[in-house]
Parts: C-alpha cells; sequence; structure tokens
C-alpha cells in the first residue's frame, strides 16, 4: 500500500491524524498534513483507507 | 435520471420531538433528494438530503462559499458584503490564505495539549456549579462559561467582556433578529476585536490574536474580522454540543453507564453525539459558480444550494444500524457535522478536547444529575441557527 498526499489540497483539519497517528502528522507551523509513513504495512491499512475517507479536502491517495 | 419537475416546498424546519429531525427528511432522503424551494429565512434555493450528495456538493469547487445571507440581510434576499476577514464566505484563492494562516494553530497536537487547561477550567466550574443551590441552569452555569473561558484565552480576549460578545453572538445566529439587529451585533462585535488589535499591536500577548498580528499578513481590518468570526464559532457550538449533549445523554442513562463502565467509549461518544444532534440545523449554503446537474435537474449559476447535514447524518445508507438513535459505540463512520470540504470546521479538535472534558467531568461529579423540569418544558432552540437548548434547569 502506498500514501500520496496532496499538500496544496490540504486545509489541516487533522482528520488523517485522528484515523492514522502513525501514518499521519501536521506541520506545527500551518498544519498542514506530513507523511510519517509512505508505505504503511497492511495492519494499518483500515486506518489508512478511514483517513483517506474522512479528509474533507480529498488530499489522502491510497494506492494499492 | 430523467428530469422531472422539482418538487417546492419549504425547507422543514419543525420538530416533534427535540431529538428527531422533522420526519419530512426521511421522505425527502429516499424519494426526493433534491427539491427547490424556501428555505427558513425566505430565500429560494435547492434542498439535498443524502449523506453523499451532501459530501459530493461539499467537496466540489463548482460550488461556493460566497453566498447570499443566512440571516439578517436585505428584504430582497441581496448579500450585504461579509467583513474583510469572514472567510467562511470566501473561495480559493483567499480563502486558502487565512486558512492557512490559522490551521497551524488548531492542529490535533496543540489542541491535546490544551486538555489539561480545559479540564482546569472544567473542574472550576464544576465546583461552583456544586456550591449552588440546585436547580441550576446548566447552560449559564457550565455549558457557556466553558468554551467562552477556553476561547478567549485562545485569542486573548477579556473574559469581562463576556456580556456584551455573549449577546452579539446570540443575535447573530437568531432566525428571528431583524436585519438592522444583525449588523449592529457584527459591528459591535468587529469593533471590540478591532479595539483589541490595536492594544495587541502596540503590546503582543501569549495569543493567537497577538500571532496573528504579528504575522504581518492581515490589515488590522481583517484581523477584526477573523477574531471575531473565532469569537462567535468557539462560542455557540461548542456551548449548545455541551448542554444539549447532556439533556441526551440524560434522557439514555443506559449510554452513560456504559460511558461509566468503559471510559475509553468517550471519543466514540463524543463523535456519535456530533453525529446524532448535528446543531447546524439547518444545514450549510452554497452557491453554483457554474451550472451544475444534479440528479438530473439543472443548478444554474448563482443558485444557492444547501446540504442539510443533520439529515445526512440520519442517512440509513451510510448509519446503517438505527441511525435515529443515539450509540455511543456506534462503529466509526465520518460524520458530517464539522461540515466537509475545504471549509470544514476549522476548531473542531478544540470543541473534541472540550466536550470530552466537560461531558467526562461532568457526569462523575454529579452522579445524581437529572433535569429538574419535565422535558417538554426545556426550551429548545427551534429558532436559533445553530440548535440547542436556551436553557437546561437541572438538579442533582
Ligand atoms: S485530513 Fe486531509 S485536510 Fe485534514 S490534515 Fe489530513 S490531509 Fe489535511
Amino acid at each position: 500500500m502506498k500514501v500520496i498526499i496532496d499538500e496544496n489540497k490540504c486545509v489541516g483539519a487533522g482528520q488523517c491524524v485522528l484515523a492514522a497517528a502513525d501514518v499521519f502528522d501536521q506541520r506545527d507551523e500551518d498544519g498542514i498534513v506530513v507523511l510519517l509513513n509512505p508505505l504503511p504495512p497492511d495492519d494499518l491499512g483500515a486506518q489508512v483507507e478511514d483517513a483517506a475517507l474522512r479528509c474533507p479536502a480529498l488530499a489522502i491517495e491510497v494506492v494499492k | 435520471m430523467t428530469a422531472t419537475q422539482p418538487t417546492t416546498r419549504t425547507q422543514p424546519t419543525v420538530r416533534t420531538c427535540p431529538f428527531d429531525l422533522p420526519e419530512e427528511y426521511r421522505t425527502l432522503r429516499e424519494q426526493d433528494p433534491i427539491i427547490q424551494g424556501t428555505l427558513p429565512d425566505g430565500v429560494p434555493g435547492w434542498l439535498i438530503t443524502r449523506y453523499e450528495d451532501v459530501r459530493a456538493v461539499l467537496a466540489d469547487p463548482r460550488f461556493g462559499a460566497s453566498r447570499p445571507r443566512m440571516v439578517g440581510g436585505d428584504a430582497d434576499g441581496a448579500t450585504p458584503a461579509p467583513p474583510p476577514g469572514t472567510f467562511i464566505f470566501l473561495d480559493p484563492p483567499e480563502h486558502t490564505r487565512f486558512r492557512r494562516l490559522l490551521t497551524g494553530r488548531f492542529t490535533v497536537r496543540r489542541m491535546q495539549q490544551l486538555t489539561p487547561a480545559v479540564e482546569e477550567i472544567v473542574a472550576e466550574r464544576l465546583d461552583d456549579m456544586a456550591r449552588a443551590e440546585s436547580p441550576v441552569d446548566l447552560v449559564q452555569a457550565f455549558a457557556l462559561p466553558v468554551p467562552s473561558l477556553v476561547i478567549c484565552e485562545l485569542l486573548g480576549v477579556p473574559y469581562a467582556d463576556r456580556e456584551e460578545f455573549q449577546r452579539n453572538s446570540a443575535t447573530m445566529i437568531s432566525l428571528t433578529a431583524s436585519p438592522e439587529a444583525f449588523q449592529e451585533a457584527r459591528e459591535a462585535m468587529r469593533q471590540h476585536i478591532h479595539r483589541l488589535v490595536l492594544a495587541k499591536r502596540a503590546d503582543p500577548t501569549d495569543d493567537i490574536l497577538s500571532e496573528l498580528v504579528q504575522t504581518g499578513e492581515l490589515t488590522d481590518e481583517e484581523l477584526a474580522g477573523v477574531g471575531s468570526l473565532l469569537l462567535l464559532a468557539g462560542h455557540e457550538t461548542t456551548a449548545n454540543m455541551i448542554a444539549l449533549g447532556t439533556m441526551c445523554l440524560l434522557r439514555n442513562p443506559e449510554q452513560v453507564a456504559a460511558l461509566r463502565a468503559d471510559p475509553t467509549l468517550m471519543d466514540g461518544a463524543v463523535e456519535e453525539l456530533l453525529r446524532y444532534l448535528t446543531i447546524v440545523q439547518f444545514g450549510l449554503r452554497r452557491v453554483a459558480r457554474e451550472d451544475v446537474e444534479l440528479h438530473g435537474h439543472r443548478i444554474k449559476t448563482g443558485s444557492v444550494v444547501v446540504a442539510a447535514l443533520s439529515s445526512g447524518n440520519r442517512d440509513s445508507t451510510q448509519f446503517a444500524d438505527a441511525p435515529d438513535q443515539l450509540e455511543v459505540g456506534r462503529k466509526y463512520s465520518p460524520h458530517l457535522a464539522f461540515g466537509h470540504g475545504i471549509h470544514q470546521c476549522l476548531g473542531q479538535q478544540l470543541a473534541r478536547v472540550e466536550m470530552k472534558a466537560a461531558l467526562g467531568a461532568l457526569f462523575k461529579r454529579f452522579p445524581t444529575l437529572r433535569l429538574a423540569v419535565p422535558e417538554e418544558d426545556v426550551p429548545m432552540r427551534h429558532d436559533m441557527l445553530v440548535y440547542g437548548v436556551h436553557e437546561l434547569p437541572v438538579t442533582w
């Protein structure tokens, strides 16, 4: 599983951090998403999919 | 799908039970996912009620947020331009400029770091309440002061001025306020923040307004607009979630018992209360920036579309398991209470921290908490854009 984020779309809502804190974080200065792990292990799959679904700005893409 | 004549009617507003939506929403979701009609304040528009449609429209850049009045406009529904800095009514790229300046101040981490400070405020309010003679009005004693103290502290607004800005906030979201009263309240709020901005420019303190002043990115006018917006949003929403959430939990004692038995349910309970209560009761408005086709109807450029968050949050296609019931153990599924798309609530992490701290401590401190009046006598906020209770008399 590969995760791609689009920083330009991100509105800093933090939904991804709530859903999958091992994979996503937010920059302190502007709250924009930081990808901690672009290739998360399979057992985080459900959390990552949840993050992508919750993201209000459609800034997270999951490629399988 | 073939285009039929759109049904025309008024957006449903009348609830028979305080915790149920107007019954029409169910029929609309099932049979008429888009109708043309009149909104509670008389503005003509389209109403969409299904979860999927609400999400799609709110995430669709063809629908903008600069829009006609919600309350307090001219009689013909024309838009008085929102004051500078009112970024919830701006589209990109202007919206992006404001949002980017603010998001770093409301991240998950920063808000979670506030938890001890919020818990302290909660504990002090509860101490005061315990000393008071019951019954007390939970709104004035607890639900309003908690978010009010927190947002004042965060923004750097003196809490001593609360009477004035709490009154102005309330007028600004009342469906029954006259346009003059609305403008007057908005102006008073702006001037108040404007004076603070000038003071902080001269003598910065440790708060969001001072930080924003120091970025040098915004004019004083814009700062006054942003500050008013954050102050308003920080009050009305969380206060009503705490008060209405309490009333809701009181009528579901088995859910409170479940929370007591397993405090780890609290995160989920907060999400479920947000979904179930969806206090932005009449939905969010967008304006078509080009002609858009939806369920076979052509939404013409400039038309208003109302995305009914509350209806979407009761849609059984998304919340399969008894969507009209509060179920604190419900498996999480993204709800619409904070909206969706680029305008999704900036303060949502703060709201979560406050609700968790407030509801958790309230039921722990007052295990025998109950309504002091019959439920029918609780004055509900049918007349406000943000639903909730005007007063909640409780005893213990
Ligand atoms: S959920 Fe989306 S918009 Fe929010 S911080 Fe994460 S990537 Fe950005």
